[in-house]
């Protein structure tokens, strides 16, 4: 009963990350301007962290984990560079 | 499912609590990101994600690893600190990256940038 | 003993950090984890961060908490905003308001605070002014924002005195 209680939030959860991954993208393909495109994509790329976090405790696998942290990371230089090409049109000066 | 039927109630209606109203959160805020007018508001959503979303399902996972191992788990805590931390960064850049491309572009309703104040110098009057 | 641990709590919280990802406390660990925090530190030495003493830790805590309490609360707020998005329009707007803060480590933390805290963004600093321009979600009266904002800048100013 229990476990079948869990397994169904967190499939509710997860449904739920997924629209809103959705959302995320849609504003990233749609987005009329460069800045909210990389908002998108800033978003979209939390998101992502918090479903690998949500099938990591759907799997009791702490692998899950590492990826989550290494998406955070990878997502937060890429957005900050992003945003530093829209400022200067260069990422490195 | 083998390993979730060892979680005691308590614990399983702590967590499905979390990652249901975390998941939620995260919804609401990307919600935000579809609705919203204009750049400047949308630049308030994905904070509830960050803020709400992460802290909550970070916590759920930290509580579900505990019980299930039967000893403290930390190392969700990173992801919060690290997400906390660098989230700001991130919207702070953009929002002065927009806010330069507007005054360039001079859109309306834009701010705009105030003259700096003149430097005192000492050479001044030698003149 | 400055020599030799430049940042000693940047290399305790990378000790700290250490341990958290390997999730242990063994002997190697320690060693490994202290290494890596003392010789990273050293890299930082090159970028000569500006330093600050922030004093009174009762203080900083209350800080904290106050600050915590605040997110919550504009969560909530900002969350029913967005819900009701579709009938009427969020009225945002661009403040200003005139902050007095030296210390760039405490400029750099009202920044974060106010940029995590839904509802209010960072935008732009003008160092000759003083003045700090931001952005916020819901202004339903310009003065309860302000007023946040001032209160920040006090608790900082009291805790990097």
């Amino acid at each position: 009963m229990t476990v079948l209680a869990i397994i169904w939030s967190i499939l509710a959860a997860q449904i739920m990350i997924g629209l809103a991954m959705a959302f995320a993208l849609y504003r990233m393909i749609k987005g009329p301007r460069a800045q909210d495109r990389i908002l998108g994509l800033d978003t979209l790329y939390i998101n992502a962290m918090l479903m690998l976090l949500t099938f990591g405790i759907r799997t009791a696998n702490s692998i899950y984990f590492e990826s989550a942290l290494i998406v955070a990371l990878i997502g937060f230089v890429s957005s900050i560079a992003f945003g530093k090409f829209l400022m200067r049109g260069e990422v490195i000066e | 499912m083998s390993h979730l039927t060892d979680l005691p109630t308590w614990a399983a209606v702590i967590v499905c609590g979390l990652v249901l109203l975390g998941a939620a959160i995260a919804l609401v805020g990307s919600l935000g990101l579809l609705r919203l007018p204009d750049f400047y508001t949308r630049l308030h959503a994905p904070t509830l994600a960050t803020s709400g979303g992460v802290i909550l399902i970070c916590t759920a996972s930290m509580v579900c690893f505990a019980v299930l191992q039967n000893r403290w788990v930390f190392h969700e805590v990173l992801i919060i600190v690290f997400v906390i931390m660098t989230t700001p960064v991130t919207l702070m850049l953009l929002g002065q990256a927009a806010l330069y491309r507007d005054r360039v572009e001079e859109r309306r309703g834009v701010p705009l940038k105030q003259k700096p104040l003149p430097v005192e110098t000492p050479e001044d009057g030698k003149e | 003993m400055r020599t030799w641990f430049p940042y000693p709590l940047l290399s305790l919280g990378l000790l700290i950090i250490w341990m958290l990802l390997n999730q242990s406390v063994a002997p190697g660990t320690i060693v490994m984890g202290t290494i890596l925090g003392v010789s990273l530190a050293w890299v930082t030495l090159k970028l000569t961060p500006a330093r600050s003493h922030p004093r009174r830790i009762l203080l900083m805590l209350r800080f904290g908490a106050s600050v915590f309490v605040d997110v919550i609360r504009s969560n909530i707020a900002v969350a029913l905003v967005i819900l009701r998005a579709g009938r009427r329009a969020p009225n945002s707007g661009f403040l200003t308001v005139d902050i007095d803060i030296e210390d760039e480590n405490a400029l750099a933390l009202l920044a974060c605070i106010m940029t995590a805290t839904p509802g209010t963004a960072w935008l732009e600093y003008d160092r000759g002014r003083k003045s700090l321009l931001f952005h916020v979600l819901d202004m339903e009266n310009e003065e309860v924002w302000i007023n946040t904002v001032k209160r920040y800048e006090a608790g900082l100013k009291e805790m990097f005195a």
